[in-house]
Formats: structure tokens, C-alpha cells, sequence
């Protein structure tokens, strides 16, 4: 066979299974999309990198496969820089494949040249700048398989000019690059973690995103079934065990229900699976959970023992340690235990304002919730409509929650949202956001319209940086620089000139009705929620203390 | 003063694999005192090795080199290595 690198390139993406690829063209990487616009895979047209790149975090968190975006040298790939450290933090597996000035220009500050393969070092598993377009033949195979293998993670390709224009000869096509199969289990490490766990009296499950990852989320709650072990979770873990199971006790941490955190300051073993102990869950890390032993199952080795040093450790694919611990595990049932933590959630439950009024904060991701129905996606934005959803939304599985956890972007939610719709046209697909965080990414309202994409984008508008503006509150004297606007756009309109159907929940007679066609009609739509800029997101762990230290929430005030 | 200690990689051969290891340690503000690399195996892998502080975060640092894609084995010596007791005759 002879072909160019980008034909190379969009073939071998082709094989792997890519459908969709969002991204913008540009002079480095048009040899690419010429070779794109002649295959059968689907692109969207972004109006800004960064937002290409959340579509693909947004097909990739929905699927659990690699996504792929396309940037042009220069500014389209420092435009990419964000979403792909987002994709690091949260361990997404993302590849991003850019343009480069020719090989024999590289280092001469030629235009729109960057280095590309420097800052995207700390922030990719790993990053790839091709030499020779035979090299591709490995490079793309190996892109996908260091994205999906052990920990996922975003990898970068830059791609010289000349490389796309290169013929090359060549006789067969490479395999493809697949998840490879975890390391072996060292059989007495799980052996030691069972024996912690059936000696517990008071255990918890903390369970996070690398359940999620690795496909165990029904191991984890067949797990807390048989050892009658109630289950925390983190923000990335939020979907692990459904809503309203028992066992179920809530998101652990910063803005956690207080009965949650106060069950961890019970617990005699922790079971810690596929975290990291994230400071957002731990709150100070030396009073996290101080009468607990731990124990730490993770496929990192890198993540056991770096903040808090385990009694017991395993490492490997959290499904395969699940699937082996479980035989191991006693089956009991905890009743003491359960009892307690009972009597504490009805003592300190999570306190939801104005649950039933569906325009105001809470409320609406309630009545929301009620009307997508159980299949919905929902994604966020970053700020005190996040902290809401993440506190009250009746999650029921896995891979439905698309959140920005570890780096906390703003502008991740509405192209996450159109990701998670084009990889699963069938689901409805929520996006939580606020007036703040649209506006980081709010061009891409474009892409919605011109491919109908039916996000339902619902913007709590507090005409401020709520979550900012809440610190300032309660831990500088409420002094509020820079946190609240002086005047206000009107969304309302500015979503209109994109072509998409607005509803306005502040001036409805029927607030519930307005947001029950709105999510009825087809294609995108954005629902307005004026809401006050004083309503604070309770309970609060103050950032650097401990999470016994939260303020607000309590039942009776 | 801090012990040192020495750490031996081996890695695959290619021009960003320095920036990789050297950003590791960068980023974490952990001092390199030291860096020696020679290509073996005809220059398919090299090895590098690394004279730095044996701090309490060592231990982490170690299993983050090892996590490296290019990296495909990591030793230690706490007790020093020879390559920087004959390089440090060059610094006398
Ligand atoms: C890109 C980015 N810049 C700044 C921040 C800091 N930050 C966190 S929350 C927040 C306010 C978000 O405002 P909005 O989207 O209106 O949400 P609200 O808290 O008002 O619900 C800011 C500025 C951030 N997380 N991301
Ligand atoms: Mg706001």
C-alpha cells in the first residue's frame, strides 16, 4: 500500500473505531482534514480548541474509549492545553492530534510555531512529536493503547506538516492499540485485605472514579451488600452505587451531607477503591477518618501510600481486585453499624431548601432529574450549581455524571455535554451550569445549533461567581472583589442569536411546566434560573480543615 | 545536609525522554544534583542516572519516574554510584 502520513492517520483512527472527531482546521493541519473529509468519519466543527477538546472528554467519560480532537499548530494547540490537563486530573483517556510547522522548520520560529510536544509534557500520560510518517504505524496503535491502558490518561501526537504529505510503502496494517490487561494481583495482598475487612466493625467503602473506569461498579456494591459495608463516594465516583440504596451514604468531603463525613470519623477501616485522596474528600489530611485502618486498592502503585500511608494495600485493575476479594469477604450484615450511621443520617441528613419549588437552586436539579428519568446524562460546569447537582441529583449508574473534578474548569460542562450526546444520541443529556462558567465556553452554543445536538443546558444565573463570592462570605469578611457582576447580559437573547430555544423559568406562571417542554422539544435548549446570589452551597468544609469542621446544613436552623 | 542517593534508569532512547524525567522532579521542586546518561544497546535505550536528596518524598518520586511511558526500569543505590564519584574528579 502507499499513503500519505494523514491518510495513514485517519485510517488507523478509522480502525480503531472513531466515529466522531471534533476539532478546527488551520495551515498545519489541512493535509489531516483533507484526508478527514474524504472518510467516513464524522466531524464536528468547534468554535474553539478547547471546546473540541471537551467534546472528546465528553465521548470518552459516556464510552470509556479513547475519543480524538483535532487542533492546528500554534494557537489551535494552546488552545487544546486545558481540556487536556482536565483530561489528566481525571484520568480520561483523550487523544489529541495537532498540527506542527514541516520537520526542517521546527526551531525557527516559524508562524504559528509552539512547542507542542514541551507544554504538553506535564500534562499528558504521555505526548508523541513525529519524525517520519512510517512512524505513524506505531505511533497511532500505541496512542490508544497508553490512553486506555492502566490508568487512562490524555495523549498528544504532533504532527509536522511534512509528515501528513509524506508517501509511504508499506505492507500491512499495524494491530490495533487496545486496554491491556492489569498487572497480576499478588494473591496475599487481597488475602490481607479481606482479613481487615472481615475483623472490621465499623467499615466504610470510599469508593472513586477508578471503579467507574474500570467497569467494577457492580463488584463495589456487591461488596458493600455482602460485608454490609455502607459506601461513600467521591465527586468522580458519584453513580457507583445508585440513589436511595441503603448502603448508599453520599459524596464524602468538602460538601459533603454532614452525616456522611461524620460516619467517616467513626469507621475502623476505611476501604479506599480507585482514589486518590483527593484534599477536596479528605479535608486535612491528618484528622481524615482518625480512628481508621486503611486499606488502598488502586491500579497507580504511584497513588498508594502518597497521601496516606495504607495498612493494607493492593494494587492492580480495581475489577480484578473486586472480583477476587469478593469470595474472600464474609458475608455479614453489620447491624450495629448500619443502626449507627441510620440514626446519624436522620439526625444530620442533607438539608435540601426549597426541594419543591422547581425555580429556585435545588429544586430545579430536582424536578430536572424527575423529568429526564434515570437514563439522563448529566453534566456540570464548575461552581455552586456543580457542588447542588453533585449533593442531591438521584444518580443510578456509572458513566452518567461528567464533571470537571480534579483540575475544577470552568467551561468544561456545555461542550461535555454535546460529547456525551453525539456518543449516546439516545440519552437525554442535562448540563448544570452557571452564568460564570457558560461564558467560558459559550461559542460553542454554535456547535449545538448548527449540528442539533439536544443538550438541555440549564444556567442557575446568580449574575456572579457564586462559588467565589461564597469564600469571600464566610472567609474574608465578605468582602467581594471581583466575584459579583456589576451589570448583567441577557442569556436569553444571547441564546436566541445561536439558535437555540430558550425558556425563561424567573417569569413562568409554571415553572415545572416551562421546564417540562423545554425538555421535551428536540434539539438544544437553554432554561434560564435567576436565582439569589446570597444562596450558599451547605455544609462547607472550610478549604485546609478538617471535614469535621462544616459549617452550615444542620437540620434545625 | 541531606543524604544522596542514586538512581539508575533504564529508558527508551529518544530526544523528549530528559525533559519526561527532569520535568518529574522540576514540577515537585525535588533538587537533581547530579545527571549522567550514555546510550547502550547501540542506542536503542539508555541509561541514566540521577544523583538526588534522599528525602522522605523519595519514595514517591521513584514510583512516578517509574510510571513513565519511556522508563522501563528504575534501581537504587543508596550507597552511591561509581559514575559520580569519577565525574565528580572533573568538578574538583
Ligand atoms: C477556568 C476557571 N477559572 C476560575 C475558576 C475559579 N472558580 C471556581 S467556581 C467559580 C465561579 C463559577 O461561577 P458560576 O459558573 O456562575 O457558578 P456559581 O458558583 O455562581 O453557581 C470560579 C471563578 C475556575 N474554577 N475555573
Ligand atoms: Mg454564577
Amino acid at each position: 500500500m502507499k499513503m500519505t502520513g494523514a491518510e495513514i492517520i485517519i485510517n488507523l483512527l478509522e480502525r480503531q473505531g472513531i466515529e466522531t472527531i471534533a476539532g478546527i482546521p488551520g495551515g498545519a493541519n489541512l493535509p489531516l482534514y483533507d484526508a478527514l473529509g474524504r472518510s467516513g468519519i464524522r466531524h464536528i466543527l468547534t468554535r474553539h480548541e478547547q471546546g473540541a477538546g471537551f467534546i472528546a472528554q465528553g465521548i470518552a467519560r459516556v464510552s470509556g474509549r479513547p475519543a480524538v480532537f483535532f487542533a492546528t499548530s500554534g494557537p489551535g494547540a494552546t488552545n487544546t492545553l486545558t481540556a487536556i490537563a482536565d483530561a489528566k486530573l481525571d484520568s480520561i483517556p483523550i487523544i489529541c492530534i495537532t498540527g506542527q510547522v514541516p520537520l526542517s522548520m521546527i526551531g525557527t520560529d516559524a508562524f504559528q510555531e509552539v512547542d507542542t510536544y514541551g507544554l504538553s509534557v506535564p500534562i499528558t500520560k504521555y505526548n508523541f512529536l513525529v519524525r517520519s510518517a512510517e512512524d505513524l504505524l506505531d505511533i497511532i496503535p500505541a496512542a490508544f493503547r497508553i490512553a486506555a491502558s492502566g490508568r487512562p490518561g490524555p495523549v498528544v501526537i504532533d504532527v509536522p506538516k511534512d509528515v501528513q504529505t509524506a508517501e509511504v510503502e508499506f505492507d500491512e496494517w499495524p494491530e490495533l492499540g487496545v486496554r491491556e490487561p492489569g498487572t497480576e494481583l499478588i494473591p496475599n495482598q487481597v488475602k490481607r485485605a479481606a482479613a481487615m475487612i472481615n475483623r472490621a466493625e465499623k467499615p466504610i467503602l470510599y469508593l472513586g472514579g477508578g471503579v467507574i473506569q474500570s467497569g467494577s461498579a457492580d463488584f463495589a456494591r456487591e461488596l458493600a451488600e455482602k460485608g454490609g459495608i455502607p459506601a461513600a463516594m467521591t465527586l468522580m465516583g458519584l453513580g457507583i452505587m445508585p440513589s436511595g440504596h441503603p448502603l448508599n451514604i453520599g459524596m464524602l468531603g468538602m460538601h459533603a451531607a454532614r452525616y456522611t463525613n461524620m460516619a467517616l470519623e467513626e469507621c475502623d477501616l476505611l476501604v479506599a477503591v480507585g482514589v486518590r485522596f483527593d484534599d477536596r474528600a479528605t479535608g486535612k489530611v491528618p484528622e481524615f477518618c482518625p480512628k481508621a485502618k486503611i486499606v488502598h486498592m488502586d491500579i497507580d502503585p504511584s497513588e498508594l501510600d502518597k497521601i496516606k500511608t495504607a495498612n493494607a494495600s493492593v494494587t492492580g485493575d480495581v475489577a480484578d481486585s473486586l472480583r477476587a476479594l469478593l469470595p474472600l469477604v464474609e458475608e455479614k450484615a453489620r447491624t450495629e453499624w448500619k443502626a449507627g450511621i441510620q440514626a446519624l443520617r436522620e439526625a444530620h441528613p442533607m438539608i435540601v431548601p426549597e426541594a419543591d419549588d422547581p425555580a429556585s437552586p435545588y429544586g430545579v436539579i430536582l424536578k430536572a432529574a424527575e423529568l429526564a428519568g434515570r437514563d439522563a446524562v448529566v453534566c456540570t460546569d464548575v461552581g455552586q450549581h456543580q457542588m447542588r447537582t453533585a449533593q442531591v441529583y438521584p444518580f443510578s449508574a456509572p458513566r452518567s455524571w461528567l464533571t470537571s473534578g480534579g483540575l475544577g474548569t470552568m467551561g468544561f460542562g456545555m461542550p461535555a455535554a454535546l460529547g456525551a450526546s453525539l456518543a449516546a444520541p439516545d440519552r437525554p443529556v442535562l448540563c448544570f451550569t452557571g452564568d460564570g462558567s457558560i461564558m467560558m465556553n459559550i461559542q460553542d452554543l454554535a456547535t449545538a445549533m448548527e449540528y442539533d445536538i439536544p443538550i438541555k443546558i440549564i444556567l442557575t444565573n446568580n449574575n456572579a461567581l457564586g462559588l467565589v463570592r461564597q469564600q469571600q462570605d464566610l472567609f474574608y469578611g465578605k468582602r467581594y472583589t471581583a466575584s459579583e457582576y456589576s451589570r448583567s447580559v441577557d442569556f436569553l437573547k444571547i441564546a436566541e442569536g445561536f439558535g437555540i430555544k430558550t425558556h425563561d423559568l424567573g417569569t413562568s406562571d409554571d415553572p415545572a411546566r416551562t421546564l417540562a417542554e423545554a425538555l421535551a422539544e428536540p434539539g438544544p435548549s437553554l432554561i434560564h434560573v435567576p436565582v439569589g446570589v446570597e444562596e450558599a452551597v451547605y455544609p462547607m468544609v472550610p478549604p485546609g480543615a478538617a471535614n469535621s469542621e462544616m459549617i452550615g446544613g444542620e437540620k434545625h436552623v | 545536609m541531606c543524604k544522596h542517593t542514586v538512581i539508575e534508569l533504564s529508558v527508551r532512547n529518544h530526544p523528549g525522554v530528559m525533559s519526561h524525567i527532569c520535568g518529574l522532579f522540576a514540577r515537585r521542586a525535588y533538587n537533581v544534583e547530579g545527571i549522567a546518561c550514555m546510550p547502550v544497546n547501540g542506542g536503542g535505550t539508555s541509561k541514566i542516572w540521577l544523583l538526588v536528596d534522599a528525602d522522605r518524598r523519595l519514595d514517591q518520586m521513584i514510583k512516578q519516574v517509574d510510571k513513565l511511558q519511556d522508563v522501563l526500569d528504575v534501581e537504587r543505590y543508596d550507597g552511591g554510584h561509581e559514575v559520580f564519584t569519577k565525574m565528580s574528579e572533573f568538578v574538583q
